[in-house]
């Protein structure tokens, strides 16, 4: 929790004090943010979709943010004042803020919650994710095309399912291309953390890795890959562009603006209703950043191929046969993965070496 | 273990432990003149910002090192003044600094997050750079490093071989003494404290130019308080304080080294309690030394 943060809430409380007795007709939208809106990451993007909402209702609606928001107790209290303030709506944008979040929405039933990448639902708690692992799929693909060294780094932030399904999406399809290929896994445990970043993408390089993968949300690694020189990376959750051509060859891009008008208007039209949305690369939430020309012609068309085919459903990266890392099986041939089992992903598919923390 | 090399592990364990030895030098100068400062993270990451925003601004990373190491100190001047003139209590007071200096970078460095900085140029030293091992360890890194182990070395001719030195530390051990002989107490703490504030800022500024290199709120993470800590547990001697850093720095470096390898069987847990772990071991076994005698007492000419 930043001073700033406490001096946020603070005022939130002051405003509280004097503003309860001032109600009005507009529908107040709230979003709690995991790290900085400056991170040019992931909060950036859900930033984006408040803005976009903003944009698309102009009077009707009244947005607050809170930033920088640790996932733990200050979420709790956070979300509470937010309640308390008169939010209708209240965005919470990071896996960790899933307990606070019910149990907020539990002390207020007239609320309406919205969890990003959770599991857990209630009346008025919905649950909304990206199929990241789709946009995963096809940086595998580019990854393990690109690599000499055959070994890719991949900065880890916790070991959740999110998380993992990425690891196994990106590396199935490289190890499609690139039988060779060998993933190494750096768990940084921080979704933001510049100098860890840093540090882990620099630990990488030094282990001989030529392609860095990241799912944590600041630019550092890609500060690191320039640095380092002939090393690619990829864009996570924005389209971190200030690095391309290279190392910035491509990027997986979160664009939450359209589900979030969508949402905001529901509450507005008085239609919204608990549920869960898990959409990819064919209704827009996912979004592939351009493809640099760092990336050979044929390797591009492959990429782009691979996301038209996931788009239209004809590939599904989850597709057997597919063993788990301890050698059982897990998909046979021609079999996909059901959400069930992706939401609650556990485990690396066969070929991935480490262990996933505990 | 196999797939980790030595030159390219101990290259990175120098660069890691930079900061916190900058950090720390200043601290050890700050005590042994008596004083305790617990706001080196404060000035740490104050340092930090003012160093990116002079070096966006300028477009020279050294103008930026210049500009943290005034803003660090500038910084502790506000405890120096509390603590030495208005004689509050030091523990208190350093607190307060850290907190502050926690919002006030956040402040400045609104509209800074996400800008990339100037690059600073690794140091060309013909001929040492191309000996065998001891050159891609120690000889291939920025201007910084050097003059972190140069600000070290200094130090130590200072307290060991001066007679300024000698006073501060006489008054360190004991400031009534050493004002009964007619040393000025409080301005040399305060010079001091301004010493120390300025190396924070530098070490800083090495994160947010060198090692990252960007701005984010709480970029140094702790590191300030590492520095603290490594200060006492070097027993106060800056010999210990170089070796103290590079142990932490080592113990860092190795847990991502080990992960990166691929071939560990040891849970990440372990891996990330280990710098601590391994710092804190050592340096009792090298057991602590005595404190200033007059560490983090006040001092009023007139008792």
């Amino acid at each position: 929790m930043t001073f700033k943060t406490v001096l946020l809430g603070a005022t939130a409380a002051a405003a509280f004090a004097t503003g309860a007795m001032a109600q009005d007709d507009k529908t107040k939208v709230g979003f709690i943010y995991v790290g900085p809106v400056g991170d040019l990451g992931w909060t950036y993007q859900h930033d984006q979709g408040r803005l976009a909402v903003e944009e698309e209702y102009g009077d009707k609606v009244e947005t607050v943010y809170v930033e920088s928001v640790p996932e733990g107790p200050d979420a709790e209290r956070v979300l509470t004042q937010m309640a308390l303030q008169g939010a209708d709506l209240i965005f919470t944008t990071s896996f960790g803020f899933m307990e606070a979040t019910m149990n907020v929405a539990q002390k207020f039933p007239d609320v309406k919650f919205e969890h990003a990448t959770g599991y857990q639902r209630a009346d008025n708690v919905s649950t909304y994710s990206a199929r990241f692992y789709e946009g995963r799929a096809v940086q595998g693909l580019i990854a393990g095309e690109m690599t000499e060294s055959n070994i890719i780094g991949y900065i880890g932030s916790y070991p959740i399912p999110e998380v993992i399904r990425g690891i196994n999406a990106a590396y199935i399809q490289a190890k499609k291309v690139n039988p060779e290929v060998e993933f190494r896994v750096v768990w940084a445990y921080t979704w933001f953390d510049p100098a860890k970043e840093a540090e882990a993408a620099k630990a990488l390089i030094d282990a001989g890795a030529d392609v860095i993968l990241q799912h944590t949300d600041s630019t550092a690694p890609q500060a690191a890959a320039q640095e380092a020189g002939d090393v690619i990376t990829f864009g996570q959750a924005s389209d971190m562009l200030d690095y391309a051509p290279k190392p910035r060859v491509s990027s997986i891009i979160d664009n939450w603006n359209q589900y979030y008008i969508d949402r905001v208007g529901a509450v507005i039209d008085g239609t919204w209703e608990s549920k869960d949305t898990w959409d990819g690369i064919d209704a827009g939430m996912v979004e592939i950043g351009e493809i640099t020309d760092a990336v050979p012609t044929e390797v591009k068309e492959a990429a782009l191929a691979l996301k038209d085919a996931i788009a239209a459903g004809e590939v599904h990266p989850f597709t057997g046969p597919l063993k788990k890392q301890d050698g059982s099986d897990w998909l046979a041939e021609g079999e996909v993965a059901d959400d069930a089992t992706l939401a609650g992903m556990n485990f690396y598919v066969e070929g991935l070496t480490g262990e996933i923390p505990q | 273990m196999s797939n980790i090399d030595p030159i390219l592990l101990l290259s990175a364990i120098i660069v890691v432990s930079t900061p916190i030895l900058l950090a720390a030098i200043g601290e050890l100068v700050v005590e042994r003149a008596g004083v305790l400062n617990l706001g080196v993270e404060g000035m740490m990451i104050t340092g930090a910002v003012c160093g990116f925003v002079v070096a966006t601004a300028t477009g020279s990373p050294w103008l930026g090192f210049a500009g943290a190491a005034l803003g660090g100190a500038l910084l502790s001047m506000v405890f120096g003044i509390l603590t030495q003139l208005f004689l509050s209590n030091q523990v208190a007071t350093g607190l307060a600094l850290t907190l502050f200096g926690l919002g006030l970078s956040a402040l400045l460095g609104q509209g800074y997050i996400g800008v990339k900085g100037p690059v600073v140029p690794d140091l060309y030293l013909p001929g040492l750079r191309d000996i065998p091992f001891l050159g891609p360890v120690m000889f291939r890194h920025d201007a910084m490093v050097y003059i972190a182990l140069l600000i070290v070395a200094l130090v130590w001719l200072f307290l060991n071989r001066t007679r300024a030195g000698r006073v501060l530390r006489a008054v360190g051990e004991n400031h009534d003494a050493a004002h009964a002989l007619g040393y000025k107490v409080v301005r040399l703490r305060l010079a001091a404290i301004a010493f120390g504030g300025a190396c924070a800022g530098l070490g800083g500024a090495y994160l947010s130019l060198v090692r990252v290199p960007q701005w984010t709120e709480g970029m140094t993470a702790g590191a300030g308080w590492i520095a603290l800590a490594i200060v006492v547990f070097a027993s106060w001697r800056p010999g210990r304080l170089v070796l103290g850093a590079w142990l932490f720095g080592g113990a860092t470096a190795l847990q991502l080294a080990l992960q990166a390898s691929g071939g560990v069987q040891i849970p990440i847990e372990y891996l990330q309690m280990a710098p601590y772990l391994a710092t804190i071991l050592v340096l009792v076994i090298l057991r602590a030394g005595r404190a200033p005698g007059s560490l983090g007492r006040p001092f009023h000419a007139s008792s």
